[in-house]
């Protein structure tokens, strides 16, 4: 049964006064290794079909994989019997009407183990390289390709492919540990060698080891670092939260001053390399979003302008509580400095003395109120004196906000496309610039190497 | 014991592993299982004691793991068909074909007995899922009123449940049906004063068993709903802490998610070998040090298991068809041993795993999990009461909130629901933005004292994250409340700069 057909049926055998039905088609491939050698791999398909069900503002979800058509009869009605047996939603709205996509008829698209076809040989040249050189590789390599398709009782009906790739390079000898990664779309992107190389680049600058105590630092925060810190800011910003006192956003809202370099942190689902879903796409309701706003169109968004909050998530019903513009979360973020931004080599050669680091870990929220976050440097944390790089340090603890951080930043760098090293499990479309802090807190040294 | 579900043992399960092990053995797999797995879970979400999120989702695949010419190959797949089954047998062999070339280290696996056919269902009394949805609904809505009539500002409710059935068949001649049924009901409390804010959640932790815990078997929802509100409201008037070194007693709603972390982790093997080390780390604790290494201090005893009654690890036979079984993983403060899978304790020469394999779901490809890993109490130990009572000026620390720790399980810093003040061994109200921070061997080997088996809870989590593509896994941790000295306290505030 194709997905499209599997949405048709579906609202075919609906009996409440609305529905929605989501048929995702799935695809995967993924290659890991450690110590020069792959560990585990494989490909993957799954099929799942979610029902919406919405009886006078009162909803149902139910949602299974690999449903044939022989199951729907009983997957709409399990829906519908929820939406009988449950109370009116608090974000209950009009669903929206009528867009058809073009493309609604395509097939799913797919990816398998080809898609390694290129990549695979290369890692391999890697291993090779690295056994020579004295070190070991370790990393991961992954594929997903996703085609929903989206329909609703109100003539929605919405496609999307979304592929996602990422690449983590972890480089060990002895001494050293050095990482770097790349989000991509299609694996035809990446530069294998490349990457090999600037490993091999920062092992050698490990080969003088300095011990550093806890203290705030100034710090030259590497863009895949800036991701992690702004995705979670970013993940933060729900409206109604902060609508209702619980959020650090209670205390700075939209208008409010984060920075006094004009940065702008924003979405926008057609940016080049980072294609997300243009439309609301929502399996269940909850704090920032509202299944009542599946397929509403979703548009560039900035959440940071000129250094000011100039926006937070916000569905329809958010909105509506608080006033503001309906701006639902879109599955990319961007940051940008003033024009002109350096390179990364540019504000390390304008460094007199500060760390510099590779990526952040392990980040998590200590204190709500002021978004204070805890987590470890990793993989290399590189100390510049006068301009150079002299060696690398320990790791550290930091407790950070990255809201507080904002404002204390002093120089921007040029934006690029970068891979958050923490949350790439859960998002991988980001493009940040290097930010120089002047004072970033290094609460503890942790002994990991 | 329930019957393993009537839905699920009517699929064409032997029929489906025939069809795969049979052309995995035709394409000259040294080794071949495969799985066929169903997962239904639902999540339940409250706002202020209205419906938020209803999902219920039902999962259902299969997959086929090879080694062939020593290399691992996996695929997995929906449909239900003996083609398909023996398709996914093929795609597998492929993939491990396509992988061999870039593979050095040969995969053998620890032997294991061939266990037959075997059934397992896990310990619980009534279904989650034979409840309708709206009882469910119901009681959580009752609990958020009741905190909301107690003056809270808001109240977030919610409600997971599992219910996991797994069919394993491997070329070895093990054949395993086995049910999981596993609940998480949680409620926090908000409240908001003057441009501050505070939460405190509620302290029972996510239990192997049925929709019966909800109604008294297990936990009193009740008795801690009662004390929630005005605990609250003093946790959001009291003093800040002044950061320093204090004597902590630590209770088991809390130390449980320290020993996840900083043991429980760190004696996983995969990760003392490296095979983590680019994603979730390494670990201190390296083979080197096994019996060798005073992880703690002289009273700490850690067992690792999968076999404790309502553990959320707990099950019969491992996704290599290992059966489970109990070992010690520190003894007398010495570390003792590790948590393997088949392939781990082979390369390191061990006899035999010790079931530490699963896999989250019919995609994903089984990797080494975390068992139940639980400090033993002391027979006839103290109370929390008198752990608290030995301590002149310190901290007792009540569930958990915030973990992080690093990559080889050396530091670590965490939070908690609610820290009370000790001075001269009595409790003297609460404090706020405490932190506690610490290295792995420091802690430990500072702990004074384990309470007795009157103080041990069963603690745990439903989303332990390991591996790439990532995996979650439920695991419990037991443990008593304990005392330990000279632990570094962080004011949460100071550390933002405030």
């Amino acid at each position: 049964m194709r997905p499209q057909e599997a949405v048709e049926r579906a609202l075919d055998l609906s009996t409440t006064s609305d529905c929605m039905v989501i048929a995702e088609e799935s695809s995967s491939a993924n290659l890991r290794w450690a110590g020069n050698t792959l560990t585990t791999n494989g490909v993957g398909r799954s099929r799942r079909l979610t029902v919406i069900a919405v009886q006078d503002g009162s909803v149902g979800v139910v949602s299974r994989a690999g449903a044939g058509a022989d199951e729907l009869p009983d997957l709409v009605k399990a829906a519908e019997e929820q939406a009988r047996g449950a109370e009116p939603a608090e974000d209950a709205a009009p669903l929206p009407a009528g867009a058809v996509a073009g493309d609604w008829d395509a097939e799913p698209a797919v990816t398998d183990i080809s898609v390694f076809s290129s990549f695979a040989p290369a890692l391999g040249e890697q291993f090779a390289a690295a056994q020579a050189a004295g070190s070991r590789l370790y990393g991961f390599a992954e594929h997903q390709l996703t085609s929903a398709y989206l329909g609703s009782s109100t003539g929605l009906r919405l496609r999307h492919d979304q592929p996602t790739g990422r690449l983590e390079l972890n480089a060990k000898n002895d001494d050293s540990s050095a990482w770097t990664g790349a989000g991509t779309r299609d694996f035809t992107d990446l530069d294998v060698p490349g990457l090999g190389a600037e490993l091999e680049r920062r092992l050698g600058w490990g080969r003088r080891r300095l011990d550093l105590p806890a203290g705030r630092y100034e710090t030259l925060l590497p863009p895949s670092a800036v991701s992690d810190l702004m995705i979670y800011l970013y993940w933060t910003a729900g409206a109604r939260d902060a609508h209702e006192g619980r959020t650090v956003f209670s205390s700075h809202p939209v208008g409010s001053r984060l920075s006094p370099l004009p940065l702008r942190l924003y979405s926008d689902p057609h940016a080049p390399g980072m294609e997300c879903a243009p439309f609301v796409l929502a399996h269940a309701s909850g704090r920032d979003t509202s299944v009542f706003d599946n397929g509403l169109a979703l548009g560039a968004t900035d959440w940071i302008s000129g250094g000011e909050v100039a926006a937070l998530t916000q569905t329809r019903h958010s909105a509506g509580l608080t006033g503001r513009p309906v701006t639902p979360a879109v599955d990319n973020l961007i940051m940008e400095g003033a024009p002109g931004g350096a390179t990364l080599e540019e504000m390390v050669a304008r460094t007199e003395r500060g760390l510099l680091l590779t990526c952040l870990w392990y980040i998590r929220e200590v204190d709500p109120q002021s978004l204070l976050l805890t987590g470890l440097t990793r993989d290399g944390v590189y100390l510049v004196e006068n301009g150079e790089i002299t060696g690398e340090v320990n790791n550290f603890r930091f407790n950070e906000s990255p809201v507080d951080l904002l404002s204390r930043v002093t120089e921007t760098g040029r934006t690029e496309r970068t891979l958050p090293r923490e949350w790439s499990d859960y998002f991988t479309r980001a493009a940040m610039p290097a930010l120089r802090v002047p004072d970033y807190n290094m609460s503890t040294v942790s002994r990991a190497s | 014991m329930h019957e393993i579900d009537p839905a699920f043992t009517a699929l064409p399960l032997r029929v489906l592993a025939d069809a795969a092990l049979s052309r995995a053995r035709e394409l000259g797999a040294s080794h071949a299982d495969f799985r066929l797995e169903r997962i239904r879970s639902q999540s339940l979400r409250l706002k202020d004691g209205a419906l938020e999120t209803s999902l219920e989702t039902d999962d259902i695949g299969l997959s086929v793991r090879v080694v062939k010419d020593g290399t691992w190959g996996f695929a997995s797949g929906i449909d239900l068909t003996p083609e398909a089954a023996a398709g996914l047998a093929g795609q597998a062999v492929a993939v491990a074909r396509v992988a061999g070339a870039i593979n050095r280290e040969p995969v053998e696996l620890a032997p294991e007995p061939a266990h037959g056919e075997q059934t397992w269902v896990s310990s619980y009394e009534i279904d989650p899922f034979a409840i309708p949805s709206a009882e469910k609904v119901e009681l959580l809505g009752e609990w958020s009123r009741r905190l909301l009539a107690a003056g809270v500002d808001h109240v977030d409710a919610s409600l997971l449940q599992v219910k996991e059935n797994k069919f394993f068949a491997s070329l070895e001649g093990t054949v395993t049906t086995q049910q999981r049924v596993r609940v998480h009901p949680q409620l926090t409390a908000v409240r908001v004063a003057q441009g501050a804010f505070d939460t405190m959640r509620t302290l029972a932790p996510p239990a192997g068993r049925g929709w019966e815990y909800l109604t008294g078997t297990g936990w009193d929802f009740d008795a801690e709903l009662a004390e929630i509100p005005s605990l609250l409201a003093e946790k959001l008037a009291a003093p800040s802490v002044e950061a320093g070194s204090y004597d902590v007693v630590v209770d088991p709603s809390n130390l449980w998610l320290t020993i996840h972390e900083s043991i429980g982790h760190a004696t996983e093997l995969d990760r003392a070998l490296g095979y983590e080390a680019a994603y979730a780390g390494t670990s201190f604790a390296t083979p080197d040090k096994l019996g060798r290494l005073q992880y703690g201090s002289p009273v700490l005893n850690v067992t690792g298991d999968r076999t404790a009654e309502h553990g959320l690890a707990t099950i019969g036979f491992d996704d290599e068809g290992v059966a489970t079984q109990e070992w010690d993983i520190v003894t007398g403060g010495l570390f003792t041993g590790y948590q393997t899978d088949r392939r781990i304790a082979h390369l390191t020469g061990r006899e035999r795993s010790n079931g530490c394999a699963f896999a989250d779901s019919p995609a994903s490809t089984p990797i080494q999990r975390m068992a139940n890993v639980s400090i033993r109490p002391a027979p006839g130990g103290p109370s929390t009461e008198e752990l608290i009572s030995r301590v002149e000026n310190g901290v007792y620390i009540v569930g958990d909130k915030s973990w992080s720790i690093d990559m080889q399980r050396h530091n670590f810093q965490f939070t908690g629901q609610r820290f009370f003040r000790i001075r001269g061994g009595r409790l003297d109200g609460q404090l706020r933005d405490v932190a506690y921070q610490a290295t792995t061997t420091d802690f430990w080997n500072s702990m004074e004292a384990v309470g007795g088996p009157q103080t041990y809870v069963l603690g745990g989590a439903f989303n332990c994250g390991k591996g790439q593509p990532g995996q979650v896994a439920p695991v419990s941790h037991g443990c008593p409340s304990a005392l330990f000295r000279g632990v570094n306290i962080l004011n949460a505030l100071k550390e933002a700069g405030k």
